[in-house]
């Protein structure tokens, strides 16, 4: 974490950045937030670790409005939200300084299953180790790293940056569960327990709208459902037709551009799986039109917006069932 | 003082719920939410903080307010009708039974919300003393203590019982109706209870959040200071801390063309959305800035300037545990704190 203060220090005070993006010191160890610091006396309360989960890439579109470079911090995974946002050109790729930061698996404070939380012991960088000590109100705990960490590091998409301007720190792939199980479980379900599942789940949503404004791929101006011309009961949350509507939606509009960076699931609220949605779409790309990951490259060609003469046939959806 | 097994508690749901509707923490796919009671459901009364606040079963997320129909070419209005039916609150803790204080304040002063009234007047709250509070707590910052919840019926949940004590009419009568299934209780039982959930609120990390800087006085010593263009700046600005607040109390009223007519309807809303309390001339509100200072100004300085002095906050926490980007009333409260020292 020294390290990179130390370099923010270097950028703002060479001139080459004029503010850093990265995460402030919360209450406790769990609760850093995304933060632009302007100085080097305010990186004083600058901090990396484990807890650090929040990808700051769909920040760069407000910092890429502003005079002057911003240096962000992003993790392997953030990279592939910048690129996709690169692509869109909604960020402004001389606008950015991007460091590219080691991560050893990201975790989640709900994951660690006991009341009462004061610290975590374990989660700083570089030195996480395999067991968490959590200090609680009611006495401490051991908890395995692995265990702790959010749904996307299971399914670690590599340690590779897919864009920076220099590298500090290690990072370990955590990978260990297969990305498209949840999917294929639930692809094997009858519809009406695939309703149930989904029905189950949904209700939980309270249309805080945490999923759509935390997401990179969210990034239109203006949301259709914030629209005051729009005639409809969207902002009659309580129907389960209306979360369903919301959600579904969304995954269409993200379809082919949503990296599965795994930011819908991190914020809810009530842990609704919001990267199933996602996921599926992505499964069935890479099954309709070929192995695709948004976010790779800058320049690839999407599967979604290039039309080919190989191309699947719509039908196909009605023959697959 | 009465007493129940644990273990028998289901019969006291079932009891309650044989001649009312009864509302009480349930847990579904993972999370535990107030919901009403039926013979499938999962109680889950150990988890401190239900995501959603039970302030829905008062003033529900959404609800229709009248239905406009054409007949024959003339209109006709349907309002709809009021909570006529008693029911009961179960298990509702002690920042969230005071957070229907704060939403007295603005629904039953001139002019009464007639929607909530009616549920207010027949709803009776059984609450639930903490028995673990958390690190995000500081219900007692507002004067709450959560070893003596208030409401119609406190309860203790110590060994292998469930402490009852009435503590109004309401919740006399709700005990007379329960005789068969509660027995005697020890005062000293719930003393000993009592006794440990302030051994632990003396620990809790937020016992001495300070509101020094905060009150009536705050709305014009805050207002203008460069503070809030840092605090505000991680702000996604969703709705998550308005939605599980317990005492965030503002809604939009709409209309839905439903082809032949329209229902009007009001849900909450927010005002960390950009299309709150959007006017023909435009908004207010140019910035999420402005929005974010907006929610807690409210709740520190508005609320206390027209009310008494009393806050809008009670220091449940929710917010604190689930801000995506862990933004919350406890840091700008502490940021204000320290700007003098």
């Amino acid at each position: 974490m020294q390290e990179l203060i130390l370099r923010a220090k270097e950028l703002l005070e060479s001139g080459e950045v004029v503010r850093v993006l990265g995460w402030r010191k919360g209450e406790h160890v769990y609760d850093p937030e995304p933060a632009f610091f302007n100085s080097a006396e305010a990186l004083k309360e600058f901090v990396y670790n484990g807890f650090c989960g929040a990808n700051l890439s769909k920040y760069m579109i407000e910092a890429s409005k502003l005079e002057g470079k911003t240096l962000v911090f992003l993790k392997p995974c953030d990279t592939y939200s910048f690129n996709q946002l690169l692509a869109e050109h909604r960020v402004d790729r001389e606008k950015a300084y991007i460091i590219g930061v080691g991560c050893k698996g990201k975790l989640k404070i709900e994951n660690i299953k006991a009341d009462g939380i004061l610290d975590v012991e374990g989660a700083g960088y570089p030195d996480c180790s395999e067991m968490l000590t959590v200090k609680t109100l009611y006495g401490d705990v051991q908890v395995s790293y692995k265990d702790a960490m959010l749904e996307r590091c299971h399914v670690c998409k590599g340690k590779a940056h897919k864009i920076y301007d220099e590298q500090i720190g290690e990072s370990a792939d955590t990978l260990d569960a297969d990305r498209f199980a949840e999917v294929e479980r639930i692809e094997k379900m009858s519809p009406e327990e695939k309703f149930a599942f989904f029905q189950n789940e949904l209700s939980k949503c309270i249309r805080c709208n945490a999923c759509r404004n935390v997401c990179p791929a969210c990034s239109c101006r203006k949301c259709v459902f914030d629209s005051t011309k729009f005639d409809s009961a969207q902002k009659a949350n309580a129907t389960s037709f209306e979360e369903k509507m919301f959600h579904i939606i969304r995954a269409f509009h993200v379809a082919g551009r949503c990296t599965d960076c795994g930011e819908c699931s991190r914020v809810c609220p009530q842990g609704i799986p919001l990267h199933l949605f996602n996921r599926k779409f992505i499964k069935d790309i890479n099954n309709l039109y070929g192995e695709y990951q948004a976010g790779t490259d800058v320049d690839a060609k999407a599967p979604l917006v290039s039309f080919t003469q190989e191309d699947a046939e719509p039908s196909i959806v009605a023959e697959r069932g | 003082m009465y007493k129940i097994k644990k273990t028998d508690l289901p019969k006291l749901y079932e009891a309650i719920a044989r001649t009312q509707e009864l509302y009480l923490p349930v847990s579904s796919a993972g999370k535990t939410n107030f919901a009403p009671w039926t013979e499938n459901i999962q109680p889950d009364i150990d988890t401190l903080k239900t995501v959603r606040s039970p302030k829905d079963v008062f003033f529900p997320q959404c609800e229709n307010l009248y239905t406009v129909t054409r007949e024959e070419g003339k209109m006709k209005i349907t309002p709809e009708t009021l909570e006529r039916e008693n029911f009961v609150i179960f298990g509702i803790r002690a920042c969230d039974v005071r957070a229907l204080a704060v939403l007295d304040k603005v629904f039953l002063s001139d002019p009464m919300d007639s929607y909530y009234a009616a549920r207010r007047e027949h709803g009776v709250i059984v609450s639930l003393a903490c028995g673990r509070p958390d690190v995000s707590c500081f219900c007692g910052t507002f004067g709450i203590d959560c070893a003596k919840p208030e409401g119609d019926v406190a309860t203790w949940l110590y060994g292998e019982y469930l402490y009852w004590q009435p503590q109004t009419p309401k919740g006399e009568k709700l005990t007379a109706s329960l005789e068969k299934l509660l027995e005697e209780g020890e005062e000293t039982a719930v003393e000993e209870a009592k006794a440990a959930i302030r051994a632990i609120c003396d620990k809790l990390p937020l016992k001495d959040l300070s509101l020094e800087k905060w009150g009536a006085e705050a709305a014009k010593n805050n207002f203008d200071s460069p503070l809030w263009e840092e605090l505000y700046k991680g702000c996604l600005a969703c709705g998550t801390c308005t939605f599980v607040c317990p005492t965030c109390q503002c809604y939009d009223i709409k209309d839905y063309n439903t082809g032949n007519g329209v229902q009007r309807y009001r849900c909450w809303d927010s005002c960390m959305y950009s299309d709150f309390t959007m006017m023909a001339h435009g908004n207010n509100r140019t910035s999420q800035m402005q929005r974010f200072r907006q929610r807690f100004m409210h709740k520190l300085a508005y609320f206390p300037a027209n009310n008494q002095g009393m806050f809008s906050c009670v220091g449940c926490g929710r917010c604190v545990d689930k801000c995506p980007s862990h933004l919350n009333i406890v840091k700008v409260i502490k940021a204000f704190g320290k700007e003098e020292n």
